[in-house]
């Protein structure tokens, strides 16, 4: 059943978030800390789980799948809600600020992409 | 009357108004993307552009802070974007991702969050310096705000920057994340972005949540969890980090 897929994806999610907000707590800041990671890796350890033991059904598999397929519609509308205006209208510094955050942490990509994979990159 | 009611129904289903309107979005955006540039920029890509676009004109036309959710016809775009859905969907595109490709990125994944995070901090420290600041609390926290939009404001309550800088820092932060979602997709074929490490890697040094979802989105789909993933260690990471080893360093330089 669908639901099953839905509920699977939800718990994972609700076990994520408590132990993001509790690693936060516990480490003293005001923010979750790395609620969504979590909720992924249980997510995917979950399904493998399942492939060896029981298999998915195919609605419950529809269940997750819809919910990813909706990930690009969802983050449409989430630009559509962004403070633009904010951004671009406090004026050089925070726009300066900001680009060059990112324009320094593309540029580092590379250059750590090619420290891990010193042994052999396989792509 | 019939306008009347028509805006009755959709203020009262919101959300339903919000799935219309995102699939008018899309599909416009497909179409241009098919039509105009023959498909090589990418459908995703030009809505997140038009999103934002929307986006800023919902800000200058009613004065408010979330965009188009501002305009209530269109409130329910403001819950199908907010947090609870955009993580929803985030964990969702876990499935069918590799675990070997997770299980090797351990080390370097830590590393690009904690670099990033430092990395973020420095630029943004040395533009505020740059503009004049002396004092290590304002220039910390709008290093801060180069991090994230959430670590900024963090900082600044914390080491009691005044409301003036604490909006600075989330402006830098804000700007950071529309132009990873822009930026994106177009810088990922000279930085070697099309694979899951180097998502990974991504995901760790940008760090903010919004820019990194849109960012991948709009590059390849397929890389979402793994960007995503380290992206979501980033805040808390730079909450830790900005009002306590960073901000002495800044105090002990200034």
């Amino acid at each position: 059943m669908v639901i099953y897929g839905v509920a699977l994806l939800s718990f994972c999610m609700l076990i994520g978030m408590f132990l993001g907000e509790l690693l936060g707590k516990l480490i003293g800041v005001q923010a979750n800390v790395g609620g969504v990671g979590i909720a992924m890796l249980l997510l995917i350890v979950l399904a493998n789980l399942s492939q060896q033991k029981f298999k998915l059904a195919a609605p419950t598999e529809g269940g997750i799948t819809f919910w990813s397929a909706m990930y690009i519609p969802i983050v449409v509308a989430m630009a559509a809600n962004q403070n633009v205006i904010a951004a671009v209208s406090s004026g050089w510094m925070a726009i300066i600020a900001g680009f060059a955050a990112v324009a320094a942490s593309f540029a580092m990509i590379p250059l750590l992409d090619r420290i891990h994979s010193g042994r052999k990159h396989d792509s | 009357m019939i306008p009347e009611v028509l805006s009755t129904v959709l203020v009262k289903n919101a959300l339903i108004t919000a799935f219309v309107f995102v699939g008018v979005v899309v599909w416009f955006s497909y179409f241009l993307s098919a039509r105009l540039t023959r498909g090589h920029i990418h459908g995703s890509a030009i809505a997140i552009a038009i999103g934002l676009l929307l986006a800023y004109v919902g800000g200058s036309v009613t004065g408010g802070s979330q965009g188009l959710a501002d305009f209530s016809l269109l409130a329910g775009v403001g819950i199908m974007g907010g947090a609870m859905f955009r993580d929803f969907a985030i964990v969702a595109t876990a499935f069918g991702a590799e675990l070997e490709a997770l299980k090797r990125a351990g080390l370097v994944g830590a590393l690009s969050v904690v670099i990033g995070v430092v990395l973020s901090f420095a630029v943004g420290a040395i533009v505020a310096v740059a503009f004049g600041y002396t004092d290590a609390v304002s220039i910390s926290t709008i290093g801060a705000g180069a991090a994230t939009y959430i670590v900024g404001p963090v900082t600044g309550t914390a080491l009691g920057a005044g409301t003036d800088v604490i909006a600075l820092s989330v402006a830098a932060g804000l700007t950071k994340s529309v132009l990873v979602m822009i930026g994106t997709p177009f810088v990922a074929p000279y930085i070697g972005l099309n694979n899951p490490h180097a998502a990974l890697i991504y995901g760790g040094l940008m760090g903010t949540t919004s820019g990194v979802a849109g960012g991948l989105a709009a590059t390849d789909p397929k890389l979402v969890p793994y960007g995503a993933m380290t992206a979501t260690f980033y805040t808390g990471v730079g909450c830790l980090l900005a009002p306590s080893v960073l901000f002495l360093i800044v105090r002990a330089l200034a």
